[in-house]
């Protein structure tokens, strides 16, 4: 889906924990997650920490989408 | 015993036996002898190898942590002293294809045996560790469990006995990218003249050497100003409303939904869910932010880091669903969100 949404001239941004599926899959702009049933969360945390975390994923995401690429990058946060 | 073959098994936390995927981050562990497939598997080799061990972890727990993962599993396998090992079959299940892949990637680099194994086409794991094992071609789901165990077994047979097998077509294993020099009766180019001619007459022929298919999209230009672009959200990991007002399926999904974000500020328990059958629901049910991150995008949107957040989002299951299907998701979706003024996306996945 990444993959089909860039094609269309959509910068797309791949949040996912298993970043050599999303390499295969063709994504360019990938940003590895926390875990694969809480991509985007993590009960360990107290709530108010898990959004602020939740957050900077966010916005790592966001960057990724107003920056340049060259070919499949994959950001750390 | 002496002089059996010793099989070492590697299976995920369902077929080993320990659970669905409220156990998928269990870390690895050996059983001595057969569990689950490998019964059924050792059964076949009829009384010619033995299936020592299984070793079995959890799809969660080997994907969240590949390299760890990966050493650990190994260092079980090799305390067994197999001369091969089997693994899977996975059909398309993706995390699990990874990890067989994985697991046969290192078993050939560090112990040296041959892998057997068994994947669907469209398994992510054949696509990063194709050439690390002899992986059978079988169905989608576990209804092909019989044929694939049958066809593992023959190979992995072969294998032990230091066979030679024939091409990957006629064996049945997805090809390893592997060149082999053969003596053909005829020359290179009466058999190439006899395909065209097969083509000219529209009648069917093998090619002998397949072009190798990329499909990379050249990635598209970024968003100029965040603070102005409109940004839309959209998951693979199926969050729905509650109650799944579309019915998307829990794997191998026909369809996607979109659904209204007009006045939503937070995705609570109480108002969503996820659809998805792949990955343990508890965390995503009990707040659906976790997976798509409608909060802290809401709060974004007010702070003017970004313009806005598209008034939709649009939600599927990529559990084991066709990369068809997802292509035909995608292109619809992204017409729809051109037409609107959509500027970019981010796209969850569990």
């Amino acid at each position: 889906m990444v993959k089909e949404l860039e094609r269309a001239g959509i910068p797309t941004t791949h949040v996912c924990t298993v970043v050599p599926i999303s390499m295969t899959v063709g994504a360019n702009r990938i940003v590895p997650a926390v875990a694969i049933p809480h991509p985007l969360g993590n009960p360990g945390l107290d709530p108010g920490d898990e959004r602020k975390a939740r957050k900077e994923l966010v916005r790592t995401a966001l960057e990724a989408l107003a920056m340049p690429v060259q070919g499949q990058t994959v950001l750390k946060h | 015993m002496a002089g059996k073959h010793r099989v070492v098994h590697y299976l995920n936390q369902f077929f080993g036996q320990i659970g669905g995927e409220e156990k998928a981050n269990v870390g690895p562990r050996a059983r001595p002898g057969a569990v689950g497939p490998a019964t059924a598997l050792e059964a076949k080799f009829d009384g010619q190898a033995e299936v020592v061990a299984t070793v079995i972890c959890g799809d969660g727990y080997f994907n969240e942590n590949l390299d760890r993962a990966q050493g650990e599993v190994l260092e079980l396998i090799s305390g067994f002293a197999p001369d091969l090992v089997v693994v899977g079959p996975a059909f398309n299940a993706g995390r699990y294809g990874v990890a067989c892949g994985a697991v046969a990637q290192a078993v050939m680099d560090k112990l040296g045996v041959p892998v057997v194994g068994g994947m669907y086409t469209e398994n992510p794991g054949l696509d990063l560790y194709a050439p690390y094992g002899y992986f059978v071609r079988t169905r989608e789901s576990v209804a092909g469990m019989r044929q694939a165990i049958e066809n593992m077994s023959r190979l992995a047979l072969k294998l032990l006995d230091g066979r030679d097998l024939a091409s990957p077509g006629e064996e049945g294993y997805h090809p390893r990218g592997i060149r082999k020099n053969v003596f053909f009766e005829r020359r290179a180019a009466a058999r190439a003249v006899e395909m065209l001619v097969a083509k000219l007459r529209g009648q069917e022929f093998a090619t002998e050497f397949p072009m190798p298919h990329f499909d990379r999209v050249k990635p598209a230009p970024p968003v100029d100003d965040l603070s102005r672009a409109t940004i839309a959200l959209v998951t693979s990991g199926g969050i729905v409303p509650r109650g799944n007002p579309d019915r998307i399926e829990s794997s191998s999904a026909s369809r996607y939904g979109r659904y209204s974000l007009d006045g939503v500020d937070d995705l609570t328990s109480a108002g969503y869910e996820t659809a998805h059958g792949g990955y343990d629901p508890v965390y995503a049910n009990a707040d659906p932010d976790r997976v798509l991150p409608v909060d802290v995008m809401r709060e974004l949107e007010r702070e003017g880091v970004i313009g806005k957040v598209y008034s939709y989002f649009y939600s599927t299951v990529g559990n084991g669903t066709s990369v068809a299907n997802a292509r035909a998701f995608a292109q619809d979706i992204a017409e729809e969100l051109r037409n609107n003024g959509v500027l970019a996306v981010i796209l969850t996945s569990t």
